[in-house]
């Protein structure tokens, strides 16, 4: 199949484990058990998911889940063109059809009457019902399922339904331990590590602001945009001004609170 | 303000002047002290300046007819040394000092009007506690550690829970040099807290003032080593500040303390070392260290942590079931190996803060003979149970009408648990409404957010056949295909969330509180069926400093029996001060996330208090100016009230927001469930 290579990753993406999770998604994938990823935003679970789709050598299908997300913007649709109808395969089909890696990104996003439609895919059954072609697919043993969503959000409208939930085997991500996730930090920027473990200091800081004003401290990947930036000769305050503060909050003490940790840092 | 609008009119003569004035602090005059020397002072001034003494002589009059007569006394002075707009805020930071510390002290503040206008002056450049206390709360906050609060005091020194900070730092001609002289002090006695300052034995620490105050200089050297590395850019800010420099007798002393892993130990020996003759220099940001303070606080929370991280340890062990689990051990929990609930790792940290390591006797869990940790046994907890000043009460501003602004955190307000009622009573409400139930479910089954599908669209799910026939006749016909061949489901969604606010005053005593228990039965039957987030609080109070909201339902609560227990255990108990209510439910309803937040009220007449000025125009004004500022913050308040004498305040006091009139208290069932749905269609 041509469009298989669309969905291949040609170079190995970056992804430093933490706590044994590559053995635990390849068992899960050997044993086509779909996976949940949980942990909060800008922590690496997006990352994780292509390295495993490089590592398993499979293509990878991701979708970013938003409020909109109907279950015909997954599984396809018919199109109308020159006066005919054409059917054309939503990112759900296509992964199946191609014994993919299907990432399904924030999924609780999603209007929880789509989150049903993957529920045929990820138990024993992995079939997917194409209720409008009146055709099933059944999904190939090298095709897998997961999912990715934030616990931290708390919020009554975005929790993930048992039903959803109870099948699949979980994988909790969180920010590494400090020393890793400088290495992190200045391995995907070109910073120097001193450099690195400030920044990872600061996060901390941030981090400790949780629920005090903030609703969720500077991620991994913050630090590495804060961090490119300082490898291209921005002032690190400045820098740190422009990729922590001003990306956190909108609001003026705040800003004024976040800026001083940078200063203090810094 | 209107004060200093000029006035055309003819000054007052002194006749009417003294007249005037005795009208108004006529209480405190006597025959030996009289208006008279006032009137003729103020005679010869312009009318505008007049007008204004006596305006605010009147105001202030409410409150304490003495003050106002000082103010009239000093108001000419003040005028001319400060404006129109100076004078109004000295007069107003004595009433404030008024309301918190009486008559005494708003006198001196109102005498001391030097003092005003030299900090009138400063504030242009000064920094001032009030300013600076947000960023620098979220600024510790950050650093790492147990929370801290932050509250002014006459100088910089920390009990280990509190930061306290000057009033004010006026020694640099920038504000923004100010504020980081307010920063340093601020990180320094949180460095206090954080490495060991008050890890000493309570002998060990001296006692001569001398002696304290180098002590607390030896512990900054040796803080400021410790945040060298971790916080450069703070280390710097400290260094700039820490002039003049020190002398040579304190060089072996900064060697010792610079050494890595040096503690408060370290700096009580270079201490003992320094020669009699060293002094502590004058940096700006050394405050005090008050060991004794510090350490009893601490003691208390030690002892408290220690028996509630027990009784956590015991509640995780039952929780995991402890079978084929290691034991605990502090190393494990140390370095959070063991994946502890986060009751149990707060504790631990805080813990590992006081004292740096977890002592043998607090690992072992509360046996399950042990009792949990009654309120009584925590020392804490004993002034908690009734009418403290503090135990975590909220505290709210109140709208003063006649002065035009806030008392501030005038009130306490506290949330409480509703004691579950009789279950009959619901369930006989059920049985008595039952037609008018059905009938509300069904009406409010039609509200609800469904599905729709348009036809026509450019995109959407599936194609629109009845538009893709027309499309192609047109073709054939020589016409074009359009684009609009596609039907998509819409979902219309009700993003609401509702909070309803019950008036518990004992004024509904007896039928109006049985008739506002029905209505909220048959609301929440209704609003079962329509899927709208809502919680339900009770209201009550006495005097400002009891002000108590009661928690029938919360927004995380399910309609289940516990909840139709507490809104039959809903009572007629005490006073209706509103504002404070209203604040606090406004304050919870706007952490609620959806398009439409809804306040509804339910009381039954004016807001009213016990013996203090709140009832009458007082009260109806702070109502009226907390429902303004819910609006203000995007909520929507709704008003209903009981009323049979439909009174002559209501407009104004509703006025700025909608309300309804129930003059019948028995349709209030009904009413209430429908009026919701008619708010909301």
């Amino acid at each position: 199949m041509g469009e298989e290579g669309d969905f291949r990753l040609e170079r190995e993406p970056y992804y430093r484990p933490v706590h044994g999770e590559l053995e635990l998604f390849e068992a899960a994938w050997r044993n086509r058990v779909p996976v949940l990823l949980k942990g909060p935003t800008g922590c690496g679970k997006t990352r994780f998911v292509e390295h495993m789709a490089w590592r398993l050598g499979r293509p990878l299908v991701t979708v970013s889940c938003h409020d909109d997300l109907t279950a015909s913007d997954l599984a396809g649709r018919y199109l109308v063109t020159a006066g005919e109808t054409v059917w054309v395969d939503g990112p759900m089909t296509r992964a199946v059809r191609l014994g993919a890696i299907l990432y399904l990104d924030e999924i609780v996003e999603a209007r929880k009457d789509t989150t049903v439609v993957i529920h045929s895919l990820a138990d024993e059954r992995r079939a997917l019902f194409l209720e409008k072609r009146g055709e099933v697919l059944h999904a190939p043993s090298e095709f897998m399922l997961a999912i990715s969503y934030n616990p931290g959000y708390q919020s009554v409208l975005k929790e993930l339904k048992q039903s959803t939930r109870q099948r699949f085997v979980a994988i909790d991500f969180d920010y590494p331990a400090a020393g890793i996730e400088a290495a992190i930090v200045a391995r995907e920027s070109g910073i120097d590590e001193a450099t690195a473990q400030a920044l990872v200091r600061l996060a901390h800081m941030t981090r400790n602001l949780k629920g005090n004003g903030l609703d969720e401290g500077a991620s991994t990947r913050l630090l590495v945009h804060a961090g490119k930036l300082i490898a291209q000769g921005v002032a690190p305050r400045a820098a740190c001004a422009a990729g922590v503060s001003l990306a956190l909050s909108d609001e003026r003490e705040m800003l004024a609170a976040l800026n001083e940790l940078v200063s203090a840092v810094f | 303000m209107s004060s200093s609008a000029p006035s055309s009119e003819p000054p007052l003569g002194a006749g009417e002047l003294e007249q005037r004035l005795e009208e108004l602090v006529g209480a405190v005059l006597s025959s030996r002290r009289t208006a008279a020397g006032l009137a003729r002072e103020l005679a010869g001034q312009s009318r505008s300046l007049q007008d204004f003494v006596l305006r605010w002589a009147g105001v202030t009059a409410k409150s304490s007819p003495e003050l106002a007569f000082q103010f009239a006394g000093l108001a000419v002075h003040a005028v001319g040394e400060l404006g129109y707009a100076g004078a109004e805020r000295w007069l107003l930071s004595a009433i404030d000092v008024y309301d918190r510390e009486g008559l005494y002290r708003a006198s001196a503040e109102l005498k001391d009007l030097e003092a005003f206008v030299g900090r009138a002056r400063e504030s242009a450049w000064g920094a001032a506690f009030g300013e600076v206390a947000g960023v620098l709360e979220t600024f510790i906050a950050g650093l790492s550690g147990r929370r801290l609060k932050l509250a002014s005091a006459e100088a910089a020194w920390t009990d280990t829970a509190t930061l306290y900070l000057p009033q004010r730092i006026t020694l640099f001609p920038s504000r923004a040099e100010n504020f980081r002289v307010y920063k340093v002090s601020a990180a320094l006695l949180w460095a206090q807290t954080r490495f060991g300052s008050f890890a000493l034995a309570p002998g060990d620490y001296p006692q001569a003032p001398r002696e304290l105050a180098l002590l607390n200089l030896l512990e900054a050297l040796r803080l400021a080593a410790r945040i060298e590395h971790t916080l450069p850019g703070l280390y710097r800010d400290l260094e700039a500040l820490s002039l003049p420099a020190l002398g040579a007798e304190f060089a072996a002393a900064q060697a010792r303390l610079r050494a890595p892993g040096a503690s408060a130990a370290d700096s009580l020996a270079a201490l003992r070392e320094l020669p009699p003759s060293a002094e502590a220099p004058d940096w700006p940001f050394l405050g005090l260290l008050d060991p004794a303070r510090a350490l009893a606080l601490r003691e208390e929370r030690v002892a408290r942590d220690k028996q509630a991280l027990r009784a956590a340890l015991q509640r995780w062990s039952e929780e995991r079931g402890d079978e084929g689990l290691a034991p605990l051990d502090g190393e494990s929990l140390e370095s959070g190996a063991a994946a502890p609930p986060e009751d149990v790792k707060r504790l631990v940290e805080s813990l590992l803060q006081d004292l740096g390591e977890l002592p043998e006797d607090c690992l072992v869990p509360a046996g399950p003979g042990d009792p949990r940790p009654a309120p009584a046994q925590r020392p804490a907890a004993a002034q908690q149970t009734d009418g403290g000043e503090d135990d975590g009460a909220l505290r709210y501003d109140e709208w003063d009408h006649r002065r035009g602004h806030y008392r501030k955190d005038w009130c306490l307000l506290r949330e409480r648990d509703v004691r579950p009622g009789d279950p009959g009573f619901v369930a006989a409400a059920l049985e008595r409404y039952r037609p008018q139930i059905r009938q509300l479910k069904r009406s409010f089954e039609a509200l609800r957010g469904e599905d729709k599908l348009l036809r026509g669209e450019p995109y959407g799910d599936d194609i629109d056949l009845d538009a893709l026939v027309r499309g192609r006749a047109e073709l054939a016909a020589g016409g074009e295909l359009g684009e609009r061949l596609f039907v998509r489901r819409a979902r219309r969604e009700r993003d609401m969330v509702a909070l309803f606010m019950v008036d518990m005053s004992g004024s509904t005593k007896g039928w109006v509180n049985d008739c506002e228990r029905e209505a909220l039965v048959l609301l929440c039957e209704a609003l079962e069926v329509l899927g709208d987030r809502y919680a339900i609080y009770g209201f009550s109070g006495l005097t400002r400093k009891r002000c108590e909201v009661y928690r029938v339902k919360r927004f995380d609560e399910t309609y289940d029996d516990t909840v139709r227990e507490r809104i039959a255990g809903i009572q007629a108990l005490d006073y209706t001060r509103m504002g404070a209510a209203i604040r606090h439910l406004s304050g919870i309803l706007a952490q609620q996330p959806a398009r439409t937040r809804l306040l509804l009220t339910l009381s039954d007449g004016k807001p009213d208090d016990f013996s203090d000025a709140y009832r009458g125009e007082y009260g109806i004004e702070d109502t009226r100016q907390a429902l303004i500022e819910a609006k203000r913050a995007g909520i929507h308040p709704f008003c209903i009230t009981i009323d049979r004498e439909a009174s002559g305040y209501l407009p104004h006091m509703y006025g700025a927001v909608n309300y309804t009139v129930v003059a019948d208290v028995a349709r209030l069932p009904t009413k209430l469930a429908e009026l919701y749905r008619r708010l909301t269609a």
